[in-house]
């Protein structure tokens, strides 16, 4: 990555994050309802895949997939509003965080089932490459949780059979709701399980940006060659519950030292570190770049604000196309 | 016209719809050898090489693939063995197949088909012998296809594959070797939701689709011998469904039978007796009968297997009972 484009990063990471500590605070007024799992402390992780896509490349979500969202390049106005469930909403409303798509970013929709898009990257990726004999390829974010479900083995050995262009990533945050990621996986690493599939797996550091391109560069580049799938692990943490409503984030199944921990590994007090000792830009331009990202955001409410409710027509339009 | 069989005029419509569509691509378990368990995909990896694969035993992998596929811009044809298999996919069809159009607002289509084959006649117990066409029919986004002849089979499918939609096509594995007469023309297809009167009669309506029509047709041939003129319906398309031909027919007749291979409970033959009592009560001159298997997993014992299975006795009877006879 150039210093341009880590710039570029560092302001998408810091717009997905403000964006979703205001939808945050929404979410606790009751402005937006049902569940909403926020991203927030994962964000590299996203950032540098969407930034290292290349027109053509396709993604799949998970149910935290609001981060993904903004990362990809969608209007933010049109999320915010999709949370408020309004009718200018990227679904109209009718979908909600976990229903998103996007096809002008190459999103395949964030998903309300875990390990929901590990089957759907499959397909895309036979669209790419068996169908349209294409060298593009698919990122499948996954948590360590849907690491754990029957479709993700089934999509994995799949892929590898195939040699699909699927990058699975698992986003390991550590959570699954309240239970441990080491209560649930058989493995301290859940990347050792590529070796079961034949396919290349890495462990990375997922608050490091430099180091998820590393991995993601090799990653791409199998895929592109023909050469198959990759299952990369980006260790993590879950700052928020699993969803805002959740209040045992503390004291309950973790401690405030835990988080306070992870809070000191941002992935985006990291960069902007880091872009202040090469001198890619300077304290005033970063907080410029925080001023416009709160403005996009406060842009963003006063739009879903602002929009209508869905017709009630809509109520049984676009069941068939 | 050319007298082939059911599962023939399966083949091909896939091989006519994949000349059409450079994109269609189509894959199950074990089809691209020996033409698949039931003959149906026989020949296609030769002509369709690289779009005609044969999958891993991974339900969910290869039914939530057809559907990634299809939003991706891939017409997708998936085949599974046995519908009892779905059990295993039922996440990847209902949740991500089934309402993802709806749940964009409109703004992603999914050109996908699922053809299963179910049903009994072959003791093949409670786990490769059930028809789920009632389960499929209660989930919204899903259309639903049971043809019972060779020519419906063909028409139907090329109009499944032409469908912006997903579409879940009831195939039967005691129809495969049946024999029919099919158009030869590569433009023929039958539209969805139109039923198709197989015998006009006067007395009474009998509703049946798939493996069913063929006794209820033998039931009429009974019930003609002893003066009863029965007319058969297949709806042959479930969602969407022609119930202006089924009420047509209810209101002439004044009398309606509905046979399925299906459990009673909950069922697609529930269904249309609640929408004819809602359309033609007071046209009906009987309570609305209906012959099923019974409330229990289909029994592996041929001897079972057969009495629970509607036979044309049994629809006849109850043909005969909304004649108070």
């Amino acid at each position: 990555m150039n210093p341009k484009e880590i710039l570029g990063l560092y302001e998408n990471m810091l717009l997905s994050r403000r964006f979703e500590q205001k939808a945050d605070e929404l979410y606790k007024e009751g402005l937006v309802t049902g569940s909403l799992h926020l991203y927030i402390g994962e964000e590299a992780i996203g950032a540098v895949a969407m930034l290292m896509r290349e027109e053509g490349d396709l993604f799949t979500s998970t149910h935290r997939g609001v981060g993904h969202t903004v990362l990809c390049g969608c209007d933010p106005n049109l999320i915010m509003a999709e949370l408020f469930g309004k009718a200018t909403g990227i679904s109209g409303g009718k979908g909600g965080s976990m229903h998103m798509f996007d096809q002008a970013h190459g999103l395949l929709g964030t998903n309300g089932i875990v390990g929901g898009g590990t089957s759907l990257a499959c397909g895309a990726g036979i669209t790419l490459k068996l169908v349209n004999h294409t060298d593009r390829v698919v990122f499948c974010f996954l948590g360590e949780g849907a690491s754990n479900e029957g479709v993700t083995h089934e999509s994995m050995n799949l892929a590898a059979v195939w040699k699909l262009p699927v990058i699975f990533v698992v986003e390991n945050n550590g959570y699954e709701v309240f239970t441990t990621a080491q209560e649930s996986c058989s493995v301290e690493d859940i990347a050792v399980r590529a070796a079961g599939y034949g396919i290349p797996g890495a462990v990375v550091d997922g608050n490091d940006a430099l180091k998820l391109e590393k991995a993601y560069r090799k990653a791409i580049d199998h895929a592109r060659r023909g050469e198959g799938p990759s299952l990369i692990e980006a260790k993590t943490y879950r700052w928020s519950g699993h969803w805002p409503g959740d209040a045992y984030s503390y004291g309950g199944y973790r401690s405030k030292e835990e988080v306070d921990e992870w809070k000191a590994r941002c992935p985006i007090l990291r960069l902007g570190k880091l872009i202040l000792e090469k001198g890619y830009a300077t304290g005033e331009e970063l907080d410029a770049i925080s001023r416009r990202v709160d403005r996009r955001v406060e842009e963003s409410v006063a739009f879903a604000m602002a929009s209508p409710d869905p017709d009630d027509g809509g109520l049984l339009q676009n069941l068939f196309a | 016209m050319a007298l082939i069989k059911y599962s023939i005029a399966i083949r091909d419509a896939i091989a006519e719809e994949m000349r059409r569509d450079p994109k269609l691509f189509f894959m199950g378990e074990d089809i691209a050898k020996f033409g698949g368990v039931f003959g149906c995909s026989l020949n296609l990896p030769e002509e369709f090489p690289g779009r005609v694969l044969s999958t891993p035993i991974s339900e969910a992998a290869f039914v939530g693939a057809g559907m990634g596929a299809a939003i991706t811009g891939t017409h997708t044809l998936v085949e599974l063995q046995y519908v009892d298999f779905i059990l295993c996919a039922m996440d990847q069809l209902i949740n991500q197949t089934a309402k993802t159009h709806y749940m964009s607002n409109g703004t992603v289509k999914v050109p996908y088909t699922l053809r299963v084959q179910q049903g009994c006649g072959r003791g093949n117990g409670a786990q490769h012998a059930q028809c789920f066409e009632s389960l499929f029919a209660g989930i919204p986004g899903l259309k639903v296809v049971c043809p019972s002849t060779p020519a419906d089979a063909k028409g139907l499918l090329k109009t499944a594959l032409r469908d912006e939609n997903p579409v879940v096509f009831c195939e039967h594995k005691m129809l495969y070797a049946v024999r029919g007469e099919v158009p030869d023309s590569p433009d023929f297809t039958i539209p969805f939701g139109v039923a198709d009167i197989r015998r006009e009669g006067t007395d009474v309506t009998i509703i049946a689709t798939s493996y069913m029509v063929q006794r209820a047709l033998d039931a009429a041939s009974l019930l003609e011998a002893e003066g009863i003129s029965a007319e058969v319906i297949d709806p042959r398309t479930i969602v969407p469904l022609d119930m202006e031909t089924l009420a047509a027919s209810v209101r002439k007749t004044g009398r309606c039978v509905i046979a399925q291979e299906a459990q009673p409970f909950c069922s697609f033959g529930g269904e249309i007796a609640y929408e004819l009592q809602q359309q033609v009560f007071r046209y009906l001159d009987a309570p609305i009968e209906r012959v099923s298997t019974a409330q229990v997993p289909m029994p592996y014992s041929r001897k079972l297997e057969t009495l629970n299975v509607p036979t044309a006795d049994r629809i006849a009877a109850a043909a005969r009972k909304t004649l108070w006879r």
